[in-house]
Order: structure tokens, then C-alpha cells, then sequence
């Protein structure tokens, strides 16, 4: 059996992040544990650029900054185990943790003091967005295509509807129109685009994609390989339109509508789960209602950039660190965040008040001229514009929380009077 | 010896079954004739997987079914520990909510007394709890079936056919019988699109076209007709789960939304039955209308069902409904060597193995000789679930076969081992895989695992990675290689 | 060039924020640009209007490797209306393992003035058998 002082499951860009981060900060025995044969995650298929804009200052694609991680990585002494994949956690104590995972060597029984858990998030599939119909070929998600393709050189189809506008599906939408597939349509439920503005011009004006905003697809049409998709209007209430049923044809449809983290092992454990997020209720550590055990990456909250998901490995590292070096995170007046308004979530939830944190979160809705508010330490932000699909990064000093005296912070999002 | 040539038509859940029993005699030489890529994709595909204590048939109007049906689940019992079929015998309750109900209820259990099922009992509320924690506190009684139980539909189809080949019988996948040539007195061959197979028997079991086929020889009077039923399958970690299977009080029509939990461990919920024209035989679209109706009758029979964020799978499935609701078990009224078994709707499934058992007392009365074999081997092994395994026994399939080392499926657990074998046991598609393995069966719906079943697909069976086929002809995984297009 | 005078509207895609610009063009020369909050929107508006660049991200075929295929990318934008003949060139090329990050596999791409290099490094497939 071997004992580690951290393990990091999940060897994406959070995770490799993480287990730099530990060894700098003196954590002697860490391991990076990762399923796949390379490490990186989502990243190495991922071969367009926009990554490491702030983590390197740098434009790179995601096999490159997923490179220069490694590097760095390289010149540090952890255990890489890959080809590994975790199947279970156990909770001995506060000081003990017990890590499952199988590879062509066996069964691995890996003993730890704390783990980050940085796995990552699984893609919503069809069924979960409600479209009935027949269940044909033909039918991908977004990151499956992007894996087929980029990984495996598989041309997945010619006639390509994609369902959902954010940035996974446009870049997708891009993708197949540049090896000369006929993308035909993209359809967003939303009265308006769920990824960037530059990634709409570079991803549909560029290639002519025509983009329903406001659009459903509801039925899918095909013997046995999908032939057709039937498609809305939707109104405010996200409900059909009667009369507004219209159908395209197609060979493939990419499911593109959203990311749920995957904490099923975690979940196995207890752990308190935010239902906004989907994911870990964390302190300002990262650590979750589990002492001991740091989540990070998307498997905490679904980032838009990966340089965010870089930070919050590192930040969990720090987490474990100091628990590995203290014996633990000290007890503090934990004070749990509130949200009012135009708020969908922020991570983390609990903080401690004796230290400077980095929130992460999103809006429910686009709004223009906004005013993030912290009452209980009179802080107040002014956004020129939030949308859902950028997420709202913060960070609070320690200065600046130590008045607070009360048991819970309030955020609170609403229109700046002018 | 010369042998007698059976012809199977239908390799599911029946004519699989029948292939098993009639692989016992040394004088037949069997073929088992599967128009689709792979056996069992056809009603015994999409169902409620569950086998009847046998109180629903009425002995008068559906003599047959109600004939079969208890037998067959007495049957089953031994079946599935010879064949490693996962099943289990956890018994129905049928809930009735209003005095109508209630005197539904005494109906089956006269009717189930009639038909010879043990153990039927009318319970009230409180032992209705004990038994299911989950059951409606709004049901005033329920009839207990402590002998109904729930099956593996697919596992059931492959493990039939692995033994019944294991056995002698020849298996023919993508074949289709286009024509059935008769001398005037008997049947003498097959007429496929694989080529003629000579034959001295045919037994005609092909589901949902059976009257297609009994119309290649002409005297059978029947239709079968499509009746859809549509499903909701939960994530394997969704609660509120339910311990026995839950009915409603039955109608003329269906058996009603049933509410259950699967060999599996996954909630489901279904089936609705909406009849459908008699030529959409391959509809098997989900509606809305359709499963906004499972649900909300499936939740009247429960304290609650578990939120709708935690459905991974919705599907449907076709029943194959006889004219005069009964199963069509005969041989031809003229032809000799024809034999139906026919509109095997609810219960077929748990019918399948006494059915089968008819096949050679039938052949027997028409003039056929029977030899039984001296070695007829009637087990056959399950493949291994990784994921089941204790860490000691896992260790040892991984130092036996390292490919155990390898999660190919990370939602079910599913090793590169157990995908291997399923492909050398027949599966020739990633459908073929999923029901053999389950890989692909779990919350993320295959979006992880597909890409990695097609690359061994494409290893084994040495094609390339795009022509490996999801399902049937034509669902190929890809169109080409990634330049392929351009290259237009 | 027409002598009309020409109204682009873009919105620029150098950083998050995603100013609407307006470019006013006559004959082939920019006039005037209004509505970027930075000189980046400036520079990208004015090469937009005329003489649009795109980088180029796809993958070739690889023989020998660990992967099937490595991930490429241009040096540097090119033309956006060269990339369908770029993205077709590159259909017909084929690398061998081993490969690293920086690599070049084609100089000067269809007259570009850009490379196409290697982002994805591939090793040596070792033969166990």
C-alpha cells in the first residue's frame, strides 16, 4: 500500500496544476492519478487557441498550454499514475483517506492524508434535454465529435445540426465546417448566444451558420441513422410555438447543452452538494463538508477559461498543504455566502474570514449596467455588462473581511441607478 | 444419420428460446434465421423485462397466455441459473385506489387461482408498506405475487443463443427470408437475401412480423399489429427506488404504467400503449404526450418519483398484438412443416421457455422423429462484470488478462476485457456491446465510452474505425476519415 | 474598389468585451473607425475590413504514433479566404511519428508567409509484439 501526503484525481489542467503547486509548497509525497494514457484531460483535443491568456500571458491551443504544464511538471518529483482510473473513496478520518483504482498493474489501494478532486464534468445528453423521437446514429455530443475527430481523425458526418450555442458548440460548429462538413444550423433555447461574441463571429459569420436564437428542438427523425430534426420557436416560457414547427435535414446532430462536474464518487461519500452548482459545497480552501478532501477544476464549478480552473487547483493545493502542515484546517466562524438578485451561483460558500479568497460565479440572465454588492463589508463592483456565459471572477482581501461580524455574506446583483 | 432441417425465423427472446430446446435433439439440424446485425433486437429489445405470476390472463378468452404464462415462470427459474441470466424474484403488487379497483383486484386473484399461481394474496395498507416503503399511501389494497419476478431481456436473448450454438444450432444474422417454397404437400426451402436454405420445419417467430411472414405461405389468418410503449430509465443512484414491482389495476388494453426497478438497479417507469397502423412495425419514437402520460400515472403509484434531472434514458418499445388477443401457436391448418408461435405480446417473455417446450411435443404429433443428444451441454457462463467482483478476484483478472486493467466505460464500470469478449461472443455493433456489457448504459449515455468501443471494434473485427456500425445497416459511426470530405 | 462609400459594422474579437465597431472605407482607404474602447479594436478593425486573418487549427493524419493524428496550427493569421485551400492542402498531407511541439511540418503554406506547425507531440509507437 502506498501512502501519500495528496492525491490529485483528475490529470486535466486543474489537476496537473494542483500537484505542481503542492510540491512547491513543500508537500513531499503527491500523486497525480489520471484515466486516460495522456494527461491534460479535455485539453489535448482541444487544438484551437484562447488558453493561457493570463496563466502564461500567452495565446495558446490546448494541447500546447496542456504542454507547458507537463513541462513544468516534469521538473518536479510526483507519482504519475496514468492509465488509472479511481473507483472508490473511502473516509478512514480526518487524517485518513483510502483511494481505489484499477490499471493493467491491478488494483491500487492508495492512502492519503487529503485529495483534490479535480475530475472534471460529463456532457448532458439528449435524454436530459427532453427531445423525444427515435434514437438513431448520427447523434454526438459535442466533446464525443471533438474526441472522434481530433483524437481519432473520424469524420463523424457531412450534414451537421448543432444544439446549443455556447462556446463548445461553436467552436464545434467551426470545427466541422472546416473540414468541409455542411453545417446547416445552430439552435439556442436562449433569446440569445451562450458563448462569446468573438467565438459567434469567428465560429458562425465566418462560416455563414446560420444561428435560432429562441429555438427548440424537439424531435428527432430517422431509421438508422438520424435523417431529420424537428425544430420551435420557443416564447419566454421556453414553450413551443404553435405553427413554428419547422424540420432540417441532417446526418448528425451535436448535443452541445451543457456540462454537469462529476462528483459521483464524492457524492458516494455524503459529502453536502449545491444544488446550483451541481457540485461540492466548498470553503475558502476547497474543501468540501469532507475535511481533508479539495475539489478544483470543472468538477467544482464550470469555468469558461481554463486559466480559472488553473487557479482553483491551485488554490486547493494550498488547501491541502496547509492541512498536511498544520495537521488540518483550523476552526473558524465560517461565514456561509448568501445570494439576492441576478445571481446563479458563487464558489466558494463558506469562508473563513482570515484570509484572502477568490470567488467564482455566474448570472442568471445578461444584464447592462450592473452593481455587485457585499453589504456586510460595503463593497460595490460595477459591471459594465454581465452574461451567463462569462463568469465573474472576485477577489476579496483579507483586510477587507476581517469587519465582518456577522454569520453570512451577502451578494447581491442588481441595475446601478444611473 | 440424416437430420431434419429446422428453420427458426426471429432470433428473440421465443425463437431464441426455442433454438435451446430443440439443440437437445441429436436428429435436428437447427438454423436460427435473425434478419437484423445482431439477435434480440426487436420486442425483446424494449420492455418491462418482467416475468408474470400469470393472474391476468383470462383461461377463457386467452387460453394460451394464461396456459404459458405460469409455466413459464416456473420455468425461468431454472433457465436463468443454467445460463447465468441475471433475474430476480422480488414479486408484483398490483394497487388499487377506488372500489372499481378493488374488485379488479379479487378478478385476477379468482383468475390467478384459476390459472394455478401460488401465493396470491389480497393485502391492506399496512402490510402494502412493508412490503414496498415507497408505495402510495393512497392505495386502500394491493394483490401481492410473491412468483413474479424481473429478468435481463437482452441478456436473456444473448445467453439462449450462445447455449443454443454452444449446442449445434447455426446461427444466420442479416438474413432475411424473402419467400418460403413449398412442394404442395410441405415446406422444402428458404428463400433469403443470403441465399436458399433447404429445410424440412419452419417455425415462425418473428414478432412483430409474423403475419409477413405466415402470409409467404398463405391460410393464416392473422394481423399483428404495433402497440408502442414508451419508458423513462433513472440514474442508478436516483431515489426514491421501489423494491417490487408496482402495478396499477389492469385494463382491456395493458397492464398499465408499471413502476419498477430494474435487474440493473435503475428506476423505470412505463410502458403507455398507444396502437399503432399495422405497417409502422419499426416506430419506436418517444412522444411527448406519450411519456408526459407514464409519468403522471406512475407517479399515482408511488409516495414519490425521483426529480426528472436524474432520467438518463428515455425509449420505447413495440408489443406485437395478435388478432383475438391470444398467442397463435399452431402448426399450418394444410402446409405440413409450417408452424406459428405468434402474437407473443405481454406475457412472452415469461412465456418463452414452456412455448418452447411445445415446439417438439408438436413436431413429435406431426410425424417427426426426435433423438435426444447424450451430451447436450445446458449451461452456459455469464460474461464476468468487472465491476461486481471483489478487489481480490479483480486482481486475479487483471494478472490473468491484463485488458481487465483497462475502464473502458467509466459509468458502469465496464473493462476492455469484458468488451473483447463480448464482441467473440457475437456482439458485432456498439449496441451489440452495450447489451452484452452495459457499456453505455449509464448517465453519460455513451458519450465517453462510444468513441473507444468503435476504435476495439475496429480492431477486432478488422474494419475501419468509421464503418464500425452503432446499431443496424446504415448507422455507421462516421462518414469517413477526418479528411474524407474534403477530399470531395 | 468602388469610390462608394462603405459602412462596415464589426464587432471586434481580440478581447472578452467585444466593442461594435464602425469602419467608414472610400476607394479602398479607411476613413474613419469609431466605437472600440482600445487601439487593439483600432488595428483589428483595420485589417478586418480589408485583408481579414484567421489562425488555422486542424489535424493530420499521423503514421507510427501513440495517437492517430497530431494537432497543427498556422505560425501566424493567414488570409481568411485561403483557409478552405489550406484545410484541403493539409487533407493530403501525412507526418510520421515522432513528432514535437514546434515542429514544422510545412513551410510556408500555400504562399502564406506562415508555417504549419506541430502543437500536439506525438511519440514513437514501440512495437511489443
Amino acid at each position: 500500500m502506498y501512502t501519500y501526503d495528496l492525491i490529485v484525481i483528475g490529470g486535466g489542467a486543474s489537476g496537473i496544476a494542483a500537484a505542481i503547486k503542492a510540491k512547491e509548497l513543500g508537500v513531499k509525497k503527491v500523486a497525480l492519478v489520471d484515466e486516460k494514457s495522456y494527461l491534460g484531460g479535455v485539453l489535448p483535443q482541444c487544438i484551437h487557441s484562447g488558453f493561457g491568456l493570463v496563466y502564461f500571458k500567452e495565446d495558446l491551443t490546448g494541447p500546447e498550454f496542456t504542454e507547458k504544464l507537463v513541462q513544468k511538471a516534469k521538473k518536479l518529483s510526483f507519482d504519475v499514475y496514468s492509465d488509472t482510473f479511481v473507483f472508490k473513496i473511502i473516509y478512514r478520518d480526518y487524517f485518513e483517506k483510502l483511494v481505489y483504482a484499477v490499471s493493467k498493474h491491478g488494483i491500487k489501494k492508495l492512502k492519503t492524508k487529503t485529495i483534490v478532486y479535480s475530475a472534471g464534468c460529463r456532457e448532458r445528453s439528449i435524454y436530459e434535454i427532453g427531445v423525444v423521437g427515435s434514437r438513431p446514429s448520427g447523434i454526438f455530443t459535442a466533446g464525443e465529435a471533438q474526441t472522434l475527430m481530433d483524437i481519432y481523425g473520424i469524420m463523424p458526418g457531412k450534414n451537421i445540426v448543432i444544439v446549443g450555442s455556447g462556446d463548445v458548440g461553436l467552436i464545434m460548429a467551426r470545427r466541422f465546417a472546416l473540414q468541409g462538413a455542411n453545417v446547416k444550423a445552430v439552435i439556442e433555447i436562449m433569446p440569445y448566444p451562450g458563448g462569446l461574441t468573438r467565438n459567434i463571429v469567428q465560429c458562425l459569420n465566418d462560416f455563414n451558420i446560420p444561428l435560432f436564437l429562441s429555438h427548440s428542438v424537439l424531435r428527432v427523425i430517422g431509421k438508422d441513422r438520424i435523417e431529420e430534426v424537428e425544430v420551435c420557436k420557443v416564447d419566454e416560457s421556453k414553450k413551443c410555438i404553435e405553427d413554428s414547427i419547422f424540420r432540417i435535414k441532417c446526418d448528425t446532430l451535436i448535443i452541445s447543452a451543457g456540462l454537469v462536474p462529476r462528483v459521483e464518487l464524492l457524492e458516494d461519500l455524503g459529502i453536502s452538494i449545491d444544488p446550483l452548482t451541481k457540485s461540492a459545497v466548498v470553503n475558502d480552501r476547497l474543501e468540501t463538508s469532507l475535511p481533508g478532501i479539495f475539489v478544483a477544476g470543472n468538477a467544482l464549478v464550470v469555468n469558461d477559461l481554463v486559466d480559472y480552473a488553473v487557479e482553483q487547483g491551485e488554490v486547493a493545493a494550498q488547501g491541502a498543504s496547509e492541512f498536511v502542515f498544520n495537521n488540518g484546517i483550523s476552526a473558524a466562524q465560517w461565514k456561509k455566502i448568501k445570494l439576492n438578485g441576478n445571481i446563479r451561483f458563487f464558489v466558494p460558500q463558506l469562508i473563513s474570514g482570515e484570509r484572502d479568497v477568490i470567488m467564482y460565479g455566474r448570472v442568471i440572465s445578461p444584464e447592462e449596467k450592473v452593481k455587485l454588492e457585499i453589504n456586510e463589508i460595503k463593497k460595490e463592483i460595477s459591471f459594465f455588462r454581465v452574461r451567463p456565459s462569462e463568469m465573474i471572477r472576485l477577489r476579496l482581501n483579507k483586510d477587507e473581511l476581517s469587519s465582518v461580524k456577522t454569520k453570512s455574506l451577502t451578494f447581491s446583483i442588481s441595475k446601478r441607478s444611473e | 444419420m440424416s437430420k431434419a432441417r429446422v428453420a427458426i425465423i426471429g432470433a428473440g427472446i421465443v425463437g431464441a428460446s426455442i433454438a435451446r430446446v430443440l439443440s437437445r435433439y441429436e436428429n435436428l439440424e437447427v438454423h436460427l434465421i435473425e434478419m437484423e446485425v445482431d439477435v434480440g433486437w426487436g420486442v425483446s429489445k424494449a420492455n418491462t423485462a418482467i416475468l408474470h405470476a400469470g393472474y391476468d390472463d383470462d383461461p377463457n378468452l386467452y387460453p394460451n397466455r394464461a396456459k404459458y404464462c405460469v409455466r413459464g415462470n416456473y420455468l425461468w427459474r431454472k433457465w436463468t441459473k443454467q445460463l447465468q441470466i441475471r433475474a430476480s424474484w422480488n414479486g408484483s403488487l398490483v394497487l388499487s385506489f377506488s372500489e372499481e379497483d378493488e374488485e379488479e383486484l379479487y378478478n385476477l386473484l379468482e383468475r390467478g387461482e384459476r390459472n394455478g399461481v401460488k401465493g396470491l394474496r389480497i393485502i391492506e395498507k399496512d402490510e402494502i408498506q412493508k412490503l414496498e416503503k415507497n408505495a402510495s399511501p393512497s392505495a386502500t389494497l394491493a394483490l401481492w405475487a410473491p412468483t413474479a419476478g424481473q429478468i435481463s431481456p437482452f441478456e436473456a436473448v444473448t445467453a439462449l443463443v450462445e447455449n443454443a450454438v454452444e449446442n449445434g444450432v447455426i446461427l444466420h444474422l442479416e438474413t432475411k427470408v424473402l419467400d418460403i417454397v413449398e412442394d404442395g404437400t410441405r415446406v422444402t426451402k428458404l428463400v433469403t437475401n443470403n441465399g436458399e436454405i433447404e429445410v424440412d420445419w419452419v417455425i415462425n417467430a418473428t414478432g412483430l412480423y409474423a403475419d409477413y411472414i405466415a402470409e409467404l405461405v398463405g391460410g393464416s389468418e392473422f394481423k399483428i399489429t404495433p402497440r408502442r410503449g414508451e419508458y423513462f430509465l433513472f440514474d442508478s443512484t436516483a431515489e426514491p427506488k421501489v423494491s417490487r414491482i408496482l402495478f396499477p389495476a389492469p385494463k382491456p388494453k395493458s397492464k398499465g404504467v408499471v413502476v419498477t426497478t430494474t435487474v440493473d438497479g435503475n428506476l423505470m417507469i412505463g410502458p403507455n400503449a398507444t396502437d399503432l397502423p399495422e405497417e409502422e412495425k419499426e416506430n419506436k419514437e418517444t412522444t411527448q404526450e406519450g411519456l408526459e402520460e407514464v409519468w403522471i400515472n406512475a407517479s399515482k403509484l408511488v409516495k414519490s418519483l425521483p426529480s426528472k434531472s436524474k432520467v438518463i434514458k428515455t425509449f420505447a418499445g413495440l408489443r406485437p398484438e395478435p388478432t383475438g388477443g391470444d398467442f397463435i401457436i399452431k402448426p399450418h391448418d394444410s402446409l405440413l412443416g409450417f408452424i406459428n408461435v405468434a402474437g407473443m405480446r405481454s406475457p412472452g417473455l415469461t412465456s418463452a421457455p414452456a412455448v418452447a417446450y411445445e415446439i417438439p411435443k408438436m413436431l413429435l404429433h406431426l410425424g417427426a422423429r426426435l433423438v435426444l443428444k447424450k451430451n447436450w451441454n445446458p449451461t452456459r457462463k455469464r460474461i464476468i462484470r468487472f465491476s461486481e467482483v471483489s478487489n481480490r478476484r479483480k486482481n486475479k483478472l487483471i494478472a490473468m488478462n491484463p485488458l481487465y486493467g483497462n475502464i473502458v466505460c467509466q459509468c458502469e464500470m465496464v473493462t476492455e476485457a469484458e468488451v473483447v469478449e463480448a464482441i467473440r461472443r457475437g456482439a458485432r455493433t456498439i449496441e451489440g456491446v452495450k447489451l452484452r456489457t452495459r457499456a453505455g448504459m449509464g448517465r453519460c449515455q455513451g458519450a465517453f465510452c462510444r468513441a473507444k468501443i468503435a476504435m476495439i471494434l475496429s480492431r477486432e473485427l478488422k474494419i475501419k474505425p468509421w464503418q464500425v456500425r452503432v446499431k443496424g445497416a446504415g448507422s455507421e459511426i462516421g462518414v469517413g476519415d477526418l479528411f474524407s470530405l474534403l477530399h470531395e | 474598389m468602388s469610390n462608394k462609400r462603405k459602412v462596415v459594422k464589426l464587432t471586434c474579437i481580440v478581447c472578452p468585451i467585444g466593442c461594435e465597431i464602425e469602419v467608414i472605407a472610400e476607394n479602398g482607404n479607411i476613413i474613419s473607425i469609431s466605437g472600440n474602447k482600445c487601439p487593439n479594436g483600432e488595428k483589428y478593425a483595420k485589417e478586418e475590413v480589408f485583408h481579414p486573418k484567421r489562425l488555422a487549427f486542424t489535424v493530420l493524419r499521423c503514421k507510427n504514433g501513440t495517437m492517430p493524428t497530431v494537432a497543427v496550427k498556422t505560425s501566424k493569421p493567414v488570409s481568411k479566404f485561403l483557409i478552405p485551400s489550406i484545410m484541403k492542402y493539409l487533407s493530403n498531407v501525412e507526418v510520421s511519428a515522432p513528432l514535437n511541439v514546434g515542429d514544422v511540418v510545412v513551410q510556408n503554406i500555400l504562399d502564406s508567409g506562415a508555417d504549419v506547425v506541430v502543437t500536439r507531440s506525438v511519440d514513437l509507437l514501440e512495437c511489443n509484439s
